[in-house]
C-alpha cells in the first residue's frame, strides 16, 4: 500500500526573464522521507525552494502539500500549513539576542494555533529550543546578540527558527555551508533527531559525503533540469550526473 | 578598607529582569526616575509658563505626537516623509464636522483620529510594498498632491480655508489634554514596542523575509503599524485644528513633516523617548531663533548639522548611556 504523497511538485517551471531557472520538475515526496537535492551552482536548486516555499511564484506548474494546492500562494500563509525552511545566506535579526530571534517564529499565527492561543513564557519556550540545537546553556550563548556570534551558531539559530514553528515538512538550504567538520558533525545529529520525531525534510546540500549518510533519496538539478532521481549510489553511479558534476570529454 | 567602583545598574538589571525583587527605595527610584521626573516636569510646566510660552508648549506637544508617530513607523521599517498627510487628514476631517455639522470638539476629534488614521492607511495601502526610498517618495507626494487638489477644486474653503471652529473651552483644558496625550502616546507605544508584538515590527524593519518566513502577514503588521501612527498624527492635527479655530491648507506644509524627522533624529531614534525630547528642544529652539529674523532657518539648520555631527545616535541614547554606568563606591571584602 503507496501512502499519499505529502509533497507532490507536477510540471514547475520558472523564468526570469529569458532564463529558465526551472523546467519542468516533478517529484512526490512521502511522509518521513528525508530528499537530498543536489547539483552543480546554479542548477535551480534554491530557486525550487523559493517556488515550493512561496517566496518566488512559478511560471507553471503545481505544486500540492498534504494534496492541497499551494502554488502561487504568499509564503506566510504556506508555512501557516506547516512548511518551514532555512535560508543558505543566514537571516538573523542582528541587533537581538540569539533568544530574542527566536520571539518571532514562537509569535507565528501556526504556533499560536497549534498550542491553543497560549504560549506562556515565550522566551522560556526560545531558550529550551535553542538548547535543543547546541547553544549550550551554562556558556550563556543564547543571550548574546545575532550580531556577534559566529557562522556556526548563526547556521543553527536558522535551524532552530525552523523548528519552532513546529512543521511538518522543513527544507534546509545549504544548512552545512561554511561550517567546519565538527560543526557539521554536531548538527547532523540535530537532524537525525527531526527524522525519528517522524518530520519530512528536503535538503539542499553541496556537502556530499554528510547528506549521502543520511537521505533516503536523492534528485539531482541541472540547469534547472532533474537529471537524477533515486538512492545515493544510484545517482552517483548516473552518467548524466557525473557529467553534470565532473563535464564531458 | 579598600575600595572599588561599582556599576548601580548590574544590581537593579538583575533584580528587575525576570523576576520583580526589588527591595529598597533607592533601587525604585533608580528605575522610576527616569520616567517620572519627567512626567512631573511636563505636567508641571503649564503652571509655571507664561501665555506666549504655553502656546510653544502645545506646539512641542503636537510635534512630539507627530515625531512619536514618525518613530513608529521608521520602527517596523517604513520612512515617512509625510507626517503632514496625517495632520492634514484629521485637520480637515474635523474642520468639515465642525463647520458643516457643527459637531463638538469631543465627538469631532475623536473621530478625525480614527477616520484619518483610516483614509491615510487606505491610501497608503498600495504602497506597504514599496521599501526605503520609494515608500517614502509617496508619502512626500501625497499631502502636495491634496493642497493643489484643494486649490484646484476650491472644496473645503479653498484657500481660504474654514474659519469659526468651535475653540476648546480653556486654555488649562487645552494644554493637559494635549500634554496627557503626548505622555500616553509615548509610554502606552513605548510599551508596545518592547513587547513581542512590537518585536514583530522591529523584525519586518531589520528583515522582512525572515518574518515572513515565520508565517506572519508583514503587510498587516505594517498596516495597523501604520493605522496607529497615521491615527496618532490625525489626533495632533484635530486638536491644533480647534485650538487655532481654523483649517486651510497650511496643514498640509511640509514643517509638519520634517520637523518631526529633525525631531526623532536629534533626540534620537528607536525609542519615542528620544523622539519626544527633540520636540522639547527643536520647537523651542525655533521660537528662540525668531529674533534672527531670515537668518533663523539658517542657525537653526547649523544647530541641526552640530547636533547630527557631533551626536548620531541621538541625545537620549546619549543620556540614557551615562545614566546606565552611574557607578558608586563599594568596599571590597578582604
Amino acid at each position: 500500500m503507496t501512502t499519499a504523497p505529502l509533497l507532490d511538485v507536477t510540471g514547475l517551471h520558472k523564468n526570469f526573464g529569458g532564463v529558465q531557472a526551472i523546467r519542468d520538475l516533478n517529484f512526490e515526496l512521502a511522509p518521513g522521507e528525508l530528499l537530498g537535492i543536489i547539483g552543480p551552482n546554479g542548477s535551480g536548486k534554491t530557486t525550487a525552494v523559493n517556488l515550493i516555499t512561496g517566496f518566488v511564484k512559478p511560471s507553471s506548474g503545481k505544486v500540492l502539500f498534504k494534496g492541497r494546492d499551494i502554488t502561487g500562494q504568499p509564503a506566510y500563509r504556506i508555512v501557516r500549513i506547516g512548511i518551514a525552511r532555512t535560508f543558505q545566506m543566514v537571516k538573523p535579526f542582528y541587533q537581538l539576542p540569539a533568544y530574542k530571534n527566536m520571539i518571532i517564529p514562537l509569535y507565528s499565527p501556526r504556533v499560536k494555533k497549534l498550542v491553543g492561543g497560549k504560549y506562556g513564557d515565550r522566551d522560556a519556550v526560545a531558550l529550551d529550543l535553542l538548547e535543543e540545537v547546541g547553544f549550550e546553556r551554562d556558556a550563556r550563548v543564547a543571550y548574546k546578540v545575532a550580531s556577534a556570534l559566529p557562522q556556526g551558531y548563526l547556521k543553527r539559530l536558522e535551524l532552530a527558527k525552523a523548528i519552532a514553528l513546529q512543521p511538518d515538512l522543513v527544507i534546509l538550504d545549504e544548512l552545512f555551508s561554511g561550517l567546519s567538520l565538527a560543526e557539521v558533525a554536531s548538527i547532523l545529529p540535530i537532524i537525525e533527531k527531526l527524522r525519528i520525531e517522524g518530520k519530512t525534510i528536503i535538503m539542499i546540500e553541496h556537502r556530499l559525503k554528510e547528506l549521502f549518510r543520511i537521505a533516503d533519496r536523492v534528485i539531482v538539478l541541472n540547469y534547472g533540469q532533474k537529471i537524477a532521481d533515486g538512492t545515493a549510489a544510484d545517482v552517483m553511479d548516473s552518467a548524466a550526473v557525473k557529467n553534470a558534476y565532473l563535464g564531458s570529454e | 578598607m579598600p575600595k572599588r567602583k561599582e556599576r548601580i545598574d548590574r544590581g537593579i538589571n538583575v533584580r528587575s529582569g525576570d523576576v520583580f525583587a526589588l527591595c529598597s527605595w533607592r533601587e525604585m527610584l533608580y528605575l522610576a526616575g527616569p520616567r517620572f521626573i519627567p512626567v512631573f516636569i511636563c505636567l508641571l510646566l503649564p503652571l509655571l509658563l507664561g501665555i506666549y510660552w504655553q502656546k510653544v508648549l502645545l506646539s512641542v506637544a503636537v510635534f512630539a505626537l507627530l515625531a512619536i508617530s514618525w518613530d513608529i513607523l521608521a520602527q517596523t521599517g517604513m520612512i515617512s516623509l509625510g507626517q503632514a498627510l496625517f495632520f492634514g487628514m484629521g485637520a480637515y476631517i474635523t474642520g468639515i464636522l465642525n463647520h458643516y455639522w457643527g459637531m463638538s470638539p469631543v465627538v469631532t476629534i475623536p473621530i478625525a483620529a480614527v477616520c484619518g488614521g483610516l483614509i491615510c492607511t487606505v491610501l497608503l495601502l498600495p504602497v506597504l510594498r514599496l521599501r526605503g526610498i520609494y515608500f517614502s517618495m509617496v508619502t512626500l507626494i501625497l499631502p502636495l498632491m491634496l493642497v493643489r487638489l484643494i486649490e484646484a477644486t476650491r472644496i473645503f474653503g479653498g484657500t481660504e480655508g474654514l474659519t469659526g471652529m468651535t475653540p476648546i473651552p480653556s486654555k488649562w483644558l487645552e494644554l493637559y489634554v494635549i500634554i496627557g496625550a503626548m505622555l500616553a502616546a509615548l509610554f502606552g507605544f513605548r510599551r508596545m514596542l518592547s513587547s513581542d508584538y512590537g518585536l514583530v515590527l522591529k523584525g519586518i524593519r531589520d528583515n522582512d523575509r525572515s518574518v515572513l518566513n515565520a508565517g506572519i502577514n508583514i503587510y498587516w503588521y505594517k498596516t495597523q503599524a501604520l493605522f496607529i501612527a497615521s491615527g496618532i498624527g490625525a489626533f495632533a492635527g484635530a486638536f491644533l485644528t480647534h485650538v487655532y479655530m481654523f483649517v486651510g491648507m497650511p496643514v498640509f506644509a511640509l514643517d509638519y513633516s520634517i520637523l518631526p524627522i529633525a525631531a526623532a533624529v536629534v533626540g534620537g531614534p528607536g525609542s519615542l523617548a528620544g523622539a519626544t525630547l527633540g520636540a522639547f528642544i527643536l520647537v523651542p529652539l525655533s521660537e528662540l531663533l525668531r529674533g534672527t529674523g531670515g537668518l533663523r532657518i539658517v542657525f537653526y539648520g547649523v544647530f541641526l548639522v552640530i547636533f547630527i555631527v557631533a551626536l548620531p545616535e541621538g541625545l537620549f541614547h546619549f543620556f540614557q548611556r551615562k545614566y546606565h554606568q552611574f557607578e558608586r563606591w563599594v568596599e571590597v571584602d578582604q
